[in-house]
This record gives C-alpha cells, structure tokens and sequence, in this order.
C-alpha cells in the first residue's frame, strides 16, 4: 500500500516532468490550453467539500438536463434552456443565490447523467430521472421528492385499432435506450407473451421521428412524454396513447448519495413550490402576503423562524425568491405543460392532495 | 499544333474545323462510337433524373424558414448574442491576418486571394442576413484589404518568420476574445467553451485537434523510426492502439472515463475540453503516420551528409531532416486536417452542440419538428463548403510552390 | 524523445551515442510506465471510494434484460450480457463484410468511370467523389437514415418488386431459403464440389506453367463447383425450400427481412467508401506507365487482356495499401451505428450494456480490444496478400 503511494507520488512527478517536455516542444500551440484550463483550476485539491460550498464557490449551480424534451428540458432558438425539469433547477439557482439565472445546464443523453453526476461534474438531475430502488442504491442515488407521477405507456396509430398489449402480436416498438423503459418493454411483453421487434435509439428525437415516419407501430416512454410529443407529430389527431401502463415512473432530481444538507436544499425548494400552491400564493401576489397572519405562510415566506438557515442558506428569503421568480407549483407547470401550450397535458395525478392529486408536501415548522 | 503530320498515332486525325468547334468536341468526347453514345445518353438520362429530383425538393417541397431563424444557433451556439462583437471582431483580424499574409508571402493579388475576398463580400447577399450583418461583412472585406494594402510599405526582412508570429499573436489574442477575460460583470466576460457551439465549435475543435497533436505526432514518428527498441515499441504500440480503435470509443471514453483516470478535483471538468483531449491524441496517431512517410522519402544521402558534417543525430534530425520531412508532409497534413474537421462532427454523440449536435437540437425543438431533410442537407452544404474549398486551395498551392513534388 | 534529452546529458557522455540511447530509454520507459500507473491506481481508488466497486466480468454472465431488434444468432432477455456482445459484434462483421464487397464493387466501377473517356461519365465520376468526400460520414448517416430511408412508403403500401421484395421505411423483404432434412447432406456434396474444382484449378496450373498459356482458373473452379452443386440439388430432395415474405398484421413476414437501420447503415457506409476507393482505384491505374499499355498492345493482346494480364497486376500492387486502410475504415466507421439504431458491437455494449451496467472499465476494455484485433487481423491478412502479390514482381 505504502510503495503504490509511493509510486503514486512518483508518477506524479514523472508526469510533470513529461508534461514540462512536451509543453516546451510545443510552446507555440501551449498558449490556448493555459488560457483556457486555469479558470477551472481554482476549485481543485480540496479536501471533502459540501456541495452547497462547491456550488456557492463557483457561483452558480450545474445542472443536469434535458436537451430534447419539450415541455420538460430543450434548447429554444435564442439558444437557452427552458422547460418543466429546467424551470426546478432555476427554483434551486434561486434559493441558493437569490438569481435563478445563476445557473448552467449541462445537457445530457439519458445514459450518461448519473456518470456526470457522480463524477461532480454537475450538482444536480432534473432530467425526467425515474425513482428506482437500484438507482437510489446501487448507484448512490438520493431522489429528491416526486416532482412529476408519469408512468410508461404506448402510443400507436388509430387506425391500427390496437386497444391492449396483446394486439401489438408482431409490431416493431420505437425506445430510446439506457433506459428504464428499455427494460420495462422488454419485462412486459415477455409476461404478456408477445412477439415484437424493439427498435432501439440512442435518443429520444430518433425515436419519435422513426414512429412518426411509421418505421415503428408503437413508441413507448413515459406517458407525460408521448404527450408532449403528441403535438409535435405530423397529423397528431392520427395517434392514440393506448389505456395501458407498463410500469410507474416517479419522476424527481436527483443528487449524490451522501450529502445531506444538499439533498435537503432540494427536498424543500421543490416542497416550497407545492405549499404555495397550498397558500394560493403565486409571483404575482406573493409581497401581498407578507403582512399574513398565518404562521404557515409566514415560515414559507421567512417571516418567522429562519428555516433557510436550517438548509444552509443565508438568504432568508429562500422560498421568497424561488416564488417571485418561477412562481408556485401550477404556475410552473402551467407555463410548461398546461392549457396555454401545445401540450395541455391535464394535471391528473400532478394535482394537490386537496383536488384529488397526489401531491403533499410535509409542512414548514 | 497545326499539322498531325509529326503525330505518332494511328488514330485519324480531325479536320482544324471539327478538332476546335463545339460540335467537334462534342462529338469527340460524347459520341466517338456506338458505346460512347449509348453511355452518354444514359449518363443524360441519369443527371437529369437527378437534378429534377434534388431541384424540385430544394425550391418546391423544402421549408427552408428553418435556417434564418436558428442561424445564430447554427454559427455559433450557445455563444451569448451580447458577446457576439468578440466573434466578429475574431473574424475581422482573421480577415486583416489573412491579407497581411498573403502579401507578405505571395506579394501578388491572384486566384485564390481574389476568392478568399470575395467570400465575405458574397455572403452579404445572403437574403435573410440582416443590415448590421452585411456592415459587418463588408468591415470584413475593408479589414482584409487594409491589411494587404498596409502589408506592402512594411520594412520586414524575414517575411516567413513575420507571417509565423502574426500568426502565432493571433491565436493567442482570438483565444483571449473567445474565452474572455476579468469578472463576470467586465467588459468581456468569460464564456465557458461549453458554450462555444455551432460551426464556430467545429472549426475551432478540428484546429486546435491538429496544431496540439503536431508536436506528439511528430515526436511519435521520430520514435517509430528511432533505432532504440523501447522508444520504438512504445511509438509503435500507442500508435497501432489508437489507429485500431474507433474515435467514437475514444470520444465516448474521453467524457465517462477521462475523470476516473485523474486526481480527485484535477481542473479538466469542462467536456468540450475532454473532447478535444480525445481528439487529440486520436489525431496524433494519424499525424505520426503522415510525418513517418515524410521521414521516409528522405534519401540516406542526406543523413550521411549530415554525419559527415559532423552533426549529432539531434542536431541533423531538427536541422536537417524534420524541416525537409515535414515540408513533404504539408499536403497530406491538410487532407488530414479536412479529415478531421469531418471527425469533429462526432463529439455530437457525446452531447456537444457542434455544427451537428445543433442541427438536431434544433429538430428537437418544438416549433421546428420534421425538419430533418432542411436541417441536415443545410449542415451537410455547410461541411461540404469548407472541406471542399479547403482541399482544393491546398491542391491550387501544391501546385504552385511544387511542395510535395520533392 | 531520445534527441531531446540528449543536450541535457553530462558531457562525458555526450559523445558515447549506446549509453545516450540507453539512458534516454530507461528515462522514457520510466515515464510512461509511472504514467501508466498512476492514472491506474488514481481509477483503482476513485473506484473504490466513489463507486465501491472493484473491476470484475463476473457481470457479464448476468441475464442481459433487453430485447436487439435484430441479430444472427438466437438471442432474447434471458440470454446473458456476454451474449448480447457477441450479437452485436457479428452484427458489426455482417456489416462490415458486405460493407467492404459492395463499397470495392461500386468503387471499382466508379473509378473506372472517373478514367473514362467519355465527358459526361467521367464528370459524374468526379462530382460523386468530390461530393461525398466532402461530407462527414456521420452528417451522411444521420440525412441517410431519416431523410431518405424514412420517406419511403409505410410497410402497409410497401413497394412490391418481383421475388416478392418488399421494399418499405421498415427495410427490404426479400425471399430466403430455409434448410430442410437433406441440407447437411448438400452441404457434404458442396464440400465435394470445392476439393473437386481445388483440384481442377491445379491441373489448370500445371499445365499453364508447362504450355505458358495461362487459362481462366478462377473461371473454371466456379465452373466445377457449380456443376456439383447443381448434380447434388437434383438428386437431394429438395435441400431447402424458398421462404417468401408476405403481409400479414404489422409487418412482412416470413423471407428475411433486411431492417431500414442496417440498410441505412449499409448503404451509408458503401456510399461513402465507394468514393475514397474511387479515388485509390484511379490513381493505382493510372500509375501504371503508358509505356505498358502500348508495349501490350505491340505484343498484339487486346483491351480486355490488356487490362487482365497487364494493368490491373500492376495497378493492383499500387491499390493494396490504400485499399486496406479503406476496409480498416470502413469496419471501425461502422461503429456510428449508434446514430441511427443498429445494435452493432459499440451501440450494444458501449452504449446498452455499459448503461444497465455501469460498468465502464470492462465494456471499454472489451470494446477497444475487440476492434483492435479485428484491426490488427485485417492489416495481418492484407499483408499477408501485399507481400503475395509482391513476389510476383520480382
């Protein structure tokens, strides 16, 4: 143990000594690498450092998205990022610096997110990222609370007249791989004892276009997606999302197993959206609740008992600032996904407790 | 040229008449005999076929609203639109470098200089491209002339060396632009080359792949032909390993693994970065290649000559061989570089917004959904553009300063 | 590297080169070997304290758990990872096979076109090459697969050529045969026919080295093969019947159904290397002095002999090297599969199994090893042809 550290340091020095070398063989064309990597180099070598101190040091949060979602993650034409999950990592951005723009978002394909997270490269998924115990546990995964209840379902022409998983006898199926869904596919059509063809893509655009196109009878991923995706097909009225669902999907951030003060940070901020809704306190009217008498809303907005300080935060106003500038649960979900937008995708399970939702956030005190 | 009298073929020879008007051409070329005729005429019936079916998608059934609209996007990516004066004013010192160059070292106004100027003038006819754009453009032009106008009263003696540093400055000075520099809220504030995109990405991931795996492949090759058996095994194994695999395993090890391999906290987080670490020593295995057949067309005479001289084997590889070695190389160096910048595209895969991954970002984009054929024949034009002029100024100055005829 | 170091070295040993050389070797083995370990103990201890996973590939007799769309062997979600790899690597070699048979046909042809005397043609030539030379593979790939292979007609109003060939965006139907009871038995008759036209093409040898008229070998091998195989097919009962595609619920069945994905793939990767074939085929023609062509020609051979015995050994000796690194390539560019959903080698392990896995350092270690020897056994056979068909020179 002791040489390998040895050999450690060693190797250290040798690639040093290398490193001097080739950049002295180089010189002309050293220039840029320097001019580009020394920014990044101030946050190194640090012994174990809290999230929250990563992400305040650098001043602004790294989150992990999505790029081809719309509705939930994708890149408009202005060339920013917006959407359902990227509207969760301004609430965070927000909270922690009082600035949802404080935020970058680091694009990535469904099969590489938890590799970036778990290399520190970003601080966060809010990535349409399904809740599963081998996530949570095998790959060190903390989910933070359910921000979307989705579940996987199928989309298939009308005309096909395909009602259940038994019509599909023989059909090619469009999935994007590295996925739950990928699995679910194969685990539910085995059980139902149905022949089919899987037609896998690296990405979700692919996937859509090839069903589209009518390489695939059926294209399967979450339900919230097919919605969104509904829209955007040719004649979108031709298709149909079949009354069957192959698995639940509590969709939520996610972050680093083993952070607690972090994973609170992200717990409450998404908490703080679903009680404004509660409070009926929106962006709009949310300075004419600060002379409330409920001590429930006056916890929310920092009134009373410094609940940001419990998180970490030192901006008393946390909740305040996610409210002002995403606005509480409906208001997020209406810009991205509600009746204003070509989705109109009904809120249904996404409703609060008190209208027959499932959404319940524990209370502030 | 007059009389066939002096020609040594058995062929009959063409009247004056019927060798220099069309028709003769035509009949030489087209229709020499019943073979030749029936070919031509397929290969009529084939273009024509072609060309209606390309035409007809292009002006009739293409939506082309598609391009103006995510044009920025295209360019240059996530590049902030505030911070778009840093870009232009890369290219007009590009456009000042460029003709300052030139006059330094071909001193004369020809061919390629003329196309070189003509290509920012040109675009300014770009339909949808919007009046400040065109200004832009047409300082562009002005810069460029300046440069070579000014060029022509500057007292330089070593004009090689001259163009080398110019060069060199400008790197450094359009790096210090694209990247920024002070606090966030300066005058120039950084941008993270994650933000870099569009074919401002691909361009400058295909240059800065080849210029930083020069000085490694050409240390790889001398390595390969070393007469000491480990440096060559070394050479040769790291150079087989990376020719044998493709760069997609290598881009894709780059970004998942690259972390792993380095200390906790080690400053390489930036992916565009990982990428081009991937590039690079993918390319330096190529280049090794390309400076070793160089190496090898030099004749022995010129190493004993060199011994003779008494020179050590350091002194006669840096002064004797590598300059002539490298000078041959210079032509397959750019088809290496057109190869590369063709590569790049690649790093898309990998979730980069090159001129690729933006394309499909923007097919992903809800108002813009079924626009693949417009989409990807426009980024396919693009890519077409530049590897084909490139590739053919590189053949034009082949031919004219004879490099690689040694 | 030696060269560079050698100016810091004392100067009693300035001089001596063997102990120059010696030094600066042990200093570069040094080098890279400490390179060497410490990014591995760096990866061995970031495993462990990140991941707490040691490097194993236990794993990969694991069930896999997801379905390929297409694959040679029996394979389904039971199956195990290991087995999946191997779907995905005869995938690739299926690819890359016809891949490199079709893109040295069309390549040959279009080279030869780009020599042709003819305007027209020979500007088709040109502007193909200049064309698709031009463009990324990838770029190539991504327009191949969804502006062109997805705008063919739905598979319910395929196109219906005779055979029947079905031509769909789910990909051709074409008629297969099905081996019935006898085929082992043709199998041994066709395994006859190959010793009896080995030992044709031997006589044939013989007896043109002893006359000096060299008769078409291959020519007649292919003949006596043919002619057992046809004897054995009469006699056999029936050993295989033809499987015709038909329409039925979804999709076509029944024949063999080549999908849109490997078409796409197919294709792209012919069109593309075609061009740069194109261009290794011309150029090895045209290195063949003119001086040749007309010597042959005094000799009294004619064009097509010519161009037999005389311009395609020649050129043939210029084209092998090129022409190798093509084929090289074209395998390794398959791997941009992955673009347009072909479970080929790297988009089944370096992107499926590495997914449900995580398992990072062993995918990429079988990866890389996997298409480095395919490469080095490549190179290997090709060599092996280049210095045949050298000796013949001297």
């Amino acid at each position: 143990m002791k040489s390998m550290r040895k050999l450690n340091k060693a190797g250290m020095i040798l690639s040093m000594v290398i490193g001097m070398i080739i950049a002295a063989c180089m010189s002309p064309a050293a220039g840029p690498e320097v001019v580009e990597s020394d920014e990044a180099a101030a946050p190194a070598m640090q012994e174990v450092q809290s999230t929250l101190s990563i992400v305040q040091e650098r001043g602004k949060l790294v989150c992990i998205g999505n790029a081809q979602l719309p509705g939930f993650g994708f890149l408009d034409s202005e060339g920013n990022f917006s959407g359902f999950d990227v509207d969760y990592c301004r609430a965070i951005a927000a909270a922690i610096f009082g600035d949802a723009n404080a935020l970058e978002v680091r694009p990535a394909t469904a099969k590489e997110r938890f590799t970036i997270l778990s290399s520190g490269e970003g601080d966060v998924i809010i990535r349409n990222t399904t809740w599963t115990m081998s996530r949570d546990t095998d790959l060190g995964m903390n989910f933070g609370p359910t921000t979307f209840y989705d579940g996987q379902g199928l989309m298939v022409r009308k005309e096909s007249g395909v009602a259940t998983l038994q019509d599909l006898q023989g059909a090619s199926v469009c999935v994007v791989t590295g996925t739950t869904t990928e699995l679910n596919l194969a685990d539910q059509f085995a059980a139902a004892g149905v022949d089919y063809e899987a037609v896998v893509y690296e990405d979700f655009d692919q996937s859509f276009t090839a069903y589209d196109e009518g390489r695939c009878d059926a294209v399967t991923t979450d339900k919230s997606s097919l919605v969104s995706r509904q829209t955007t097909l040719t004649v979108p009225g031709d298709h149909v999302i079949i009354n069957v669902t192959l698995s639940k999907e509590p969709l939520g951030p996610a972050v680093r197993h083993g952070d607690d003060q972090w994973f609170d940070i992200v717990n409450w901020v998404v908490y703080s959206t679903m009680l404004a809704e509660e409070h009926g306190i929106t962006s709009q009217n949310v300075d004419s609740f600060m002379d409330s008498n409920d001590p429930n809303i006056r916890k929310l907005l920092g009134l009373e008992g410094d609940f940001c300080a419990k998180i970490g935060l030192s901006n008393s106003g946390c909740f305040v600032d996610v409210i002002k500038q995403l606005g509480n649960y409906a208001e997020i979900y209406d810009r991205n996904l509600g009746p204003d937008t070509v989705f109109d995708l009904p809120r249904g399970l996404n409703s609060l407790y008190t209208d027959g939702g499932i959404l319940y956030a524990p209370p502030i005190r | 040229m007059t009389t066939a009298a002096g020609t040594p073929s058995d062929r009959s020879v063409l009247p004056v008449t019927e060798r220099y008007t069309l028709l003769g051409w035509v009949r030489r070329n087209l229709f020499s005999d019943l073979f030749n005729s029936l070919l031509t005429i397929v290969a009529l019936a084939f273009i024509v076929f072609v060309a209606r079916l390309l035409l007809r998608w292009a002006f009739v059934s293409a939506e082309w609203a598609v391009i103006p609209a995510n044009f920025n996007l295209i360019m240059r990516g996530q590049y902030p639109a505030v911070e778009a004066w840093r870009l232009w004013l890369v290219i007009y010192l590009l456009g000042t470098v460029v003709g300052v160059s030139w006059k330094l070292i071909s001193g004369q106004f020809s061919g390629a200089a003329r196309v070189l100027i003509a290509i920012p003038f040109a675009l300014m006819f770009v339909p949808f491209f919007s009046m400040g754009t065109r200004l832009y453009l047409l300082i562009t032009v002005v810069a460029a002339s300046t440069g070579y106008l000014v060029a022509g009263f500057l007292p330089i003696q070593r004009r090689g060396r001259a163009v080398a540093y110019l060069i060199l400055a400008y790197l450094i000075v359009m790096l210090i632009l694209l990247r920024g520099v002070g606090a966030e809220e300066g005058p120039m504030p950084p941008v993270q080359p994650i933000l870099w995109g569009g074919l401002l990405l691909s361009l400058l991931l295909a240059f800065f792949g080849i210029t930083l795996s020069f000085p490694l492949g050409v240390l790889l090759a001398l390595g390969r032909q070393s007469k000491l058996p480990a440096i060559r095994v070394i050479s040769v194994v790291y150079i087989e390993f990376i020719r044998g695999v493709p760069l997609i395993s290598l881009l894709f090890m780059g970004q998942v693994m690259l972390q792993l391999f380095l200390p906790d906290g080690f400053p390489l987080v930036d992916r565009v970065l990982r990428a081009l670490v991937a590039i690079t020593l993918f390319s330096a295995a190529y280049t090794a290649e390309n400076v070793r057949g160089g190496l090898q067309s030099i004749s022995r005479g010129q190493y004993e000559a060199a011994q003779a001289l008494g020179l050590s084997t350091f002194q006669s590889t840096l002064h004797i061989i590598l300059p002539q070695a490298l000078r041959a190389v210079i032509p397959v160096l750019v088809g290496q570089f057109i190869s590369l910048f063709k590569d790049t595209t690649l790093v898309a895969l990998v979730g980069i917004f090159d001129l690729l991954g933006i394309a499909r970002t923007i097919i992903a984009n809800p108002d813009w959904l079924g626009t693949h054929p417009e989409v990807y024949a426009f980024v396919a034009v693009l890519f077409w553009i530049f590897s084909y002029s490139m590739s053919y100024a590189s053949r034009r100055i082949e031919q004219r300063l004879g490099v690689g005829e040694r | 590297m030696q060269e560079i170091h050698a100016s810091q070295v004392r100067p009693p040993f300035y001089r001596d080169e063997r102990v120059l050389g010696i030094f600066s070797q042990l200093l570069v083995v040094l080098i890279v070997v400490g390179m060497g370990l410490f990014f591995y103990s760096n990866m061995i201890t970031g495993l462990r304290e990140k991941h707490n996973v040691a490097i194993s590939f236990s794993f990969l007799g694991q069930a896999a758990g997801f379905d390929i769309g297409e694959s040679l062997i029996e394979y389904s979600r039971e199956r195990t990872y290991l087995r999946a790899f191997v779907v995905g690597l005869l995938n690739t070699f299926q690819v890359a096979f016809l891949g490199i048979i079709f893109a040295t046909a069309l390549g040959i042809v279009i080279g030869v076109m780009r020599l042709s005397t003819n305007f027209l043609v020979s500007r088709i030539a040109a502007f193909y090459i200049d064309i698709f030379r031009n463009i990324p593979l990838l770029v190539l790939l991504i327009f191949w697969a969804q502006a062109v292979f997805f705008k063919l007609p739905r598979v319910a109003e395929a196109i219906i050529l005779p055979g029947p060939i079905f031509l769909s965006n789910r990909g051709v139907a074409i008629p297969w045969g099905i081996p019935t009871d006898s085929w082992n038995s043709y199998l041994i008759v066709l395994g006859i026919g190959v010793i009896l036209g080995a030992a044709v093409a031997w006589f044939l040898r013989e007896q043109g080295k002893r006359t000096g008229r060299m008769p078409l070998i291959t020519l007649w091998f292919l003949v006596t093969v043919a002619a057992v195989g046809l004897v054995g097919w009469v006699i056999l009962p029936q050993p295989m019947t033809l499987d015709q595609p038909f329409l039925e619920g979804f999709n076509t069945q029944g024949g063999k159904i080549l999908s849109q994905q490997f078409m796409a793939l197919l294709s792209g990767l012919i069109i593309y290397t075609a061009a740069f074939i194109a261009e290794v085929v011309r150029a090895g023609i045209q290195s063949v002095s003119k001086g040749q062509r007309e010597a042959a020609t005094s000799l009294g051979l004619n064009p097509a002999q010519t161009l037999r015995l005389i311009i395609f050994p020649q050129a043939l000796r210029v084209i092998i090297p090129p022409l190798t690194s093509q084929y090289l390539n074209l395998t390794k560019n398959s791997s941009l599969a992955i673009a347009i959903g072909y479970p080929d080698l790297f988009a089944v392990a370096g992107n499926t199994i590495l997914n449900q896995t995580g398992r990072e350092i062993e995918m990429f270690t079988l990866i890389m090893g996997t298409y480095l020897s395919l490469s080095l056994l490549t190179s290997l056979l090709m060599n092996i042809y280049n210095r045949r068909i050298r000796l013949v020179e001297r």
